[in-house]
């Protein structure tokens, strides 16, 4: 069997992919995707120690994520509609009106 | 090297590359693609751990229902190349060592509390499907109700959101 260790591994380099190409990228639209892919990454996590401990909880939270991540979409989506159609632009740094 | 590990090296491999490859493109739709590959990769490793239920909504909720709506809004809004103005090359440094730091900071928690972890009992026998019906319908019934309201509320900001506004 594969040690629990290398899932946990596995699923920490992902979310810090995630967490860079939340940084990096500049279009709002793939901010968005690197936000599941980091919520990927965590469910990762959950379904290795799940097994690891011989327990269904970490499955049954696995579930209510990927719930969470459909809902999530659907009103991101929404905002990133309406962000594209009252400024024009996908680009995060052309989003400014906060900005002093 | 046993069968399981080198399934587990060629799946996280791929997840690892699409994932870098989603950095790598320029374009939203080719990223879009690639958080597909990563996604039917961490499926894979779900069945390789026994968890078939949760494989199969990967494929189906996460690969199937919201990369489409990704896609669709990648099409609907007609999404270019995207553009880096010199502040946002800036950003890639601090990212990178901010990914450093978080990975290094895992790898030693690892490193000082594996020998716990590892020393858990594999239980293969563990039936995954009905297991959780039993949990999420007894255990978690008010969670699992209360998903349905969320999901309710969620299709209901959606289209709020996304109609035209009346002139």
């Amino acid at each position: 069997m594969v040690p629990t260790n290398y899932y946990v591994i596995l699923s920490a380099i992902l979310f810090g992919l995630g967490v860079f190409a939340f940084i990096f990228k500049r279009n709002v639209i793939t901010i968005f995707m690197s936000i599941e892919l980091m919520l990927n990454a965590v469910n990762l996590a959950f379904v290795a120690f799940s097994q690891a401990l011989g327990k269904l909880d970490g499955q049954v939270f696995v579930l209510f994520v990927i719930v969470v991540a459909a809902a999530e979409a659907a009103v991101g989506l929404g905002i990133i509609i309406l962000i594209a159609r009252n400024r024009q632009t996908l680009n995060v740094e052309r989003v400014d009106l906060l900005k002093l | 090297m046993t069968a399981p590990l080198i399934v587990f090296f060629v799946l996280a491999a791929l997840a690892v590359i699409g994932a870098i490859n989603l950095i790598v493109q320029k374009h939203p739709i080719h990223s879009a693609l690639s958080l597909i590959v990563v996604m039917v990769a961490l499926a894979g490793l779900y069945l390789l751990m026994g968890a078939e239920f949760v494989a199969a909504v990967q494929i189906i909720v996460y690969g199937g229902a919201i990369m489409v709506l990704f896609v669709f809004v990648i099409m609907l809004l007609n999404a270019g190349v995207e553009e880096h103005t010199s502040i946002s090359k800036m950003a890639g440094a601090p990212g990178l060592l901010l990914v450093v730091a978080l990975a290094g900071f895992v790898a030693a928690t690892l490193a000082r509390s594996g020998a716990s972890v590892q020393a858990a009992t594999q239980t293969g026998a563990l039936s995954s499907t009905k297991g959780i019906s039993e949990m999420v319908f007894k255990d978690f019934v008010y969670p699992f109700e209360l998903t349905s309201f969320l999901i309710l509320v969620a299709i209901l900001g959606a289209t709020v959101l996304a109609q035209r506004e009346k002139s």
